[in-house]
């Protein structure tokens, strides 16, 4: 009985490496700290009100934010460790197993768990603000989509220490992740992690589809949106139209594995390309989807931190807009090795070279906004000058990749891991930290330290360029992707130690956030103006943090710059005159959300160990919980005119 | 109750000048959805085409379907589609009786076609054509399924609204509801005929 039982766990938990026993002790004692601060402080029922349940877009946003840096930080250890097995020839670090997982997971991680969520953080925290609404517009989705998400990722994590994790690659071409060469349940919890989330993904892109189109202030046409709710919309258009691709094709990879299908594998007639070409007509969408709302991001902080209009409002919104859009034919660029031909190739090779075009407008258009402006050189907008040098580097390479022929040397080798993670770090992950201090202060209602701020960015700016200009030598110098080492006869370790050096750089610059972040706590710099940059848009106009109810009454919108036209009004004595105080109809909080991930997240267990007894229940549980809701009538609420009255004069406005 | 809620929607919408009515953000999401949904059946749609060759010496579509009970399953769907159609106009004539028993005749119509389609499936498997057998069986499983699986969730999904209809009558939240699961009928009722062209008809001709 303790043998069958000893037997069980030892295939059930990960073993034989001390660093996963280090994580095993660590996961138990963060769990278990986390619990006894919970309890000893009664704050169980806080947690639960003000937050599990919560259907409040801030303070969803807040946890998407603290979810994504927690997976940034997993997603950047991972790629420590990648870094310090290749920092010499011949290294014994990590057996070549582990690296095929650790890879894996970072490129998961990184895109869908680190990315996504920050992404949506932003859009939660900003969207409705910028536009002057109350919320999203289905609430209670809001809530669905973060614990989706959040269970999703906690699923995918989990392989960690149960049962083992994914090792095909970020994206799990077949046949290598087929049970014929992938028995193991790593890539079911590949699967059911991101499926689980990319729904929840999906809704978040309808939400704000809606929440842009239906609920904004009076006044505010189309055309008077600020750059980062336009850059919102074209993300969650693309989230829409490309989501239920990748919903389809890790559903199909699950019937390969789970009922013996034949869409991918090599025998029967399945077709591995066609997952492969299934996968990239989400894959080249979706990394549009996370880099359009940095260049919202940038646009907003370029012209607030430059003091003048956007340059080109209208060129921007249609850049956008085409980006979206194009971004749809051009995957597959991606493997133009495949041997579709000439033609085929010729195709994906323009349709991607046009994608540089808006591009381009782009970043003229931010050169041309900050020509001649009143530059200060804050945090958002030292981020924002990091990117602009980083990504017409990153973008220029990603033209030479998309010339076929020569992709044909490129492919797979380091030009194109240095190329993507050029975009990636240097437009992504440096929009997004530009938004996020850029908001900051609106999220939490005080600042984070500036001299902090600056250390962060040379660290990161520079251990940047440390880390991934070598690797494009390298890519040219024959070194593939996915290699766990390498022999000291290929001449590869300079670079590659230079490469590792920046690397740690990159870590230490996350070192100081962290540090900036518990200083800035503890300093307390408190935003008492509610617009700490003296900036141009809406979400500016009210108190830091905002209100529950945001806006005491409807702003009315004239101007893209909405806030800073007002500005000027008031200081010309003028200021538009505010409506009566009326009651603010609110959603009320709901534990449909939690409920029904964590009935996915079971069913997804389940699923990823066959174990039906557990799967079955879990899929009827996530049915009940829908009809349970759907028979709740009572969801809404009044705020009385009494309360933001308070909550208003509390904030030192008067009403 | 129903009075109530009722008020509180209205209420919202006359308060903020109408720009965010609840009803109409829940029908426009829905409509969202639905194209989602016709991405995912697109999907598989090309999966299905791309593998329906592959029979790797299995049985061929031809040898397989058997059109008299495809032609009724068509027929059994494309009435459930009018029946709710029916439910509707009766709903908009305030007729609530009328609203009701339409609905339950979409949803036994809607319940023979789900069962047709299980009944076809079995059989197929008895002839030893499993999903396991070829890729295009794998396909047209997959696909075909899948519409069976949004059928019965819309059955689920009606005979929940049946029931709150039964309680609350028709208000302007039940009002909504009708509405979206009609459209979603709708929908699975012009997927099938996709289904039936691609599938079925040109599979034996």
């Amino acid at each position: 009985m303790w043998e069958d039982i000893k037997d069980w766990a030892s295939d059930f938990f990960v073993t034989g490496d001390p660093l996963i026993y280090g994580a095993d002790v660590g996961i138990v004692l963060a769990s278990l700290s986390i619990l006894f601060v919970l309890t000893y402080f009664k704050k169980w029922k806080w947690l639960w009100s003000e937050w599990i349940t919560t259907v409040d877009h801030k303070k969803i946003g807040i946890m998407y934010i603290i979810a994504a840096l927690l997976m940034l930080f997993r997603g950047g250890m991972d790629a420590l460790l990648m870094r310090t097995q290749l920092v010499m020839p011949d290294m014994e670090f990590l057996k070549p197993e582990h690296y095929n997982e650790i890879f894996t997971t970072h490129g998961v991680i990184m895109i869908l768990f680190m990315a996504m969520p920050l992404m949506f953080g932003l859009f939660n925290i900003a969207v409705p603000l910028q536009i002057g609404a109350r919320d999203v517009a289905f609430p209670v989705l809001n809530s669905l989509s973060f614990w989706l998400f959040f269970m999703g990722a906690m699923l995918f994590n989990l392989s960690f220490v149960i049962g083992g994790s994914p090792n095909a690659g970020w994206l799990a071409y077949p046949p290598l992740s087929e049970t014929m060469f992938n028995p193991g349940v790593g890539q079911d919890f590949y699967i059911w992690g991101i499926q689980i989330s990319g729904i929840g993904s999906l809704m978040t892109g309808i939400n704000f589809i809606v929440t842009i189109l239906k609920m904004r202030a009076p006044g505010m046409k189309l055309m008077k949106m600020p750059m980062f709710t336009w850059s919102v919309f074209a993300s969650s258009l693309t989230i829409m139209l490309a989501f239920p691709i990748l919903t389809v094709t890790l559903a199909l990879l699950f019937i390969d594995r789970f009922l013996g299908a034949h869409f991918f594998t090599l025998d029967a007639g399945g077709n591995p390309m066609m997952y492969i070409n299934l996968i990239w007509m989400w894959g080249h969408p979706e990394v549009y989807i996370v880099i359009l709302p940095a260049f919202g991001i940038f646009s907003d902080i370029v012209s607030t931190f430059s003091k003048k209009k956007v340059f080109g409002y209208k060129s921007m919104v249609f850049a956008l807009m085409i980006i979206s859009v194009v971004s749809f034919v051009t995957w597959a660029h991606h493997f133009f090795t495949m041997g579709s031909g000439a033609s085929v190739n010729a195709f994906f090779a323009i349709s991607t070279m046009v994608i540089a075009i808006p591009t381009g407008v782009k970043v003229f258009n931010w050169l041309f906004t900050m020509y001649k402006g009143k530059i200060s050189f804050k945090s958002p907008m030292l981020w924002t000058m990091g990117f602009i040098p980083c990504f017409v580097v990153g973008g220029l390479t990603g033209v030479m990749l998309s010339v076929a022929p020569a992709d044909f040397q490129f492919h797979n080798s380091y030009f194109l891991i240095a190329h993507f993670h050029q975009v990636l770090i240097g437009g992504v992950a440096f929009g997004y930290f530009a938004g996020l201090y850029y908001w900051w202060p609106k999220m939490f209602g005080f600042k984070l330290d500036e001299k902090l701020g600056k250390w962060a960015f040379w660290l990161w700016n520079i251990g940047f360029y440390v880390c991934f200009m070598p690797q494009y030598v390298l890519g040219l110098m024959g070194m593939t992707r996915r290699y766990s080492t390498y022999s000291w006869d290929t001449g590869w370790f300079g670079l590659n130690l230079v490469s590792t050096i920046g690397a740690f750089i990159m870590g230490a610059g996350f070192l100081v956030q962290v540090w900036q972040i518990v200083y800035s706590i503890k300093k307390m710099d408190k935003d008492t103006t509610g617009d700490p940059w003296d900036a141009r848009t809406l979400e500016w106009s009210i108190p830091s943090p905002a209100p529950m109810y945001n806006f005491a009454t409807d702003p009315r919108v004239s101007d893209v710059d909405e806030w800073w036209e007002e500005k000027q009004r008031i200081a010309a004595g003028k200021p538009t005159p505010k409506p009566a105080l009326e009651p603010i109809h609110m959603p009320k909080n709901s534990a449909m959300p939690i409920f029904k991930a964590t009935f996915w997240f079971l069913a997804g267990f389940g699923f990823v160990f066959d174990w039906m007894w557990l799967a079955l229940p879990a899929m009827a549980g996530v049915g009940i919980t829908m009809l349970v809701y759907s028979f709740n009538y009572d969801t809404e609420y009044y705020i009385p005119v009494d309360e933001i009255r308070k909550t208003e004069a509390a904030a030192g406005r008067a009403v | 109750m129903s009075h109530n809620a009722n008020h509180a929607v209205q209420g919202h919408g006359h308060d903020h000048g109408g720009h965010h009515d609840l009803d109409a953000l829940r029908q426009m999401g829905f409509w969202l959805f639905l194209i989602t949904d016709c991405i995912l059946f697109g999907t598989l749609f090309a999966t299905y085409i791309v593998l329906h060759n592959n029979t790797a010496g299995g049985p061929t579509a031809s040898e397989l379907f058997e059109m008299p009970g495809v032609i009724a399953e068509t027929f059994i769907l494309l009435t459930s589609s009018f029946t709710s159609g029916l439910a509707v106009l009766c709903m908009n004539r305030g007729n609530k009786k009328g609203l009701i028993g339409w609905l339950i005749v979409t949803v036994l119509l809607g319940a023979s076609f789900v069962t047709l389609e299980v009944t076809e499936f079995l059989k197929m498997i008895d002839e030893g054509a499993k999903i396991s057998t070829s890729a295009f069986l794998s396909g047209f499983y997959t696909l075909v399924g899948t519409h069976g699986l949004h059928v019965s969730v819309g059955l689920v999904w009606m005979t929940a609204l049946i029931i709150q209809l039964s309680k609350r009558g028709i208000t302007k939240t039940t009002r909504r509801k009708i509405n979206i699961i009609s459209l979603y009928w709708h929908f699975l009722d012009a997927v099938w005929i996709f289904v039936f062209t691609i599938v079925y008809m040109m599979g034996v001709m």
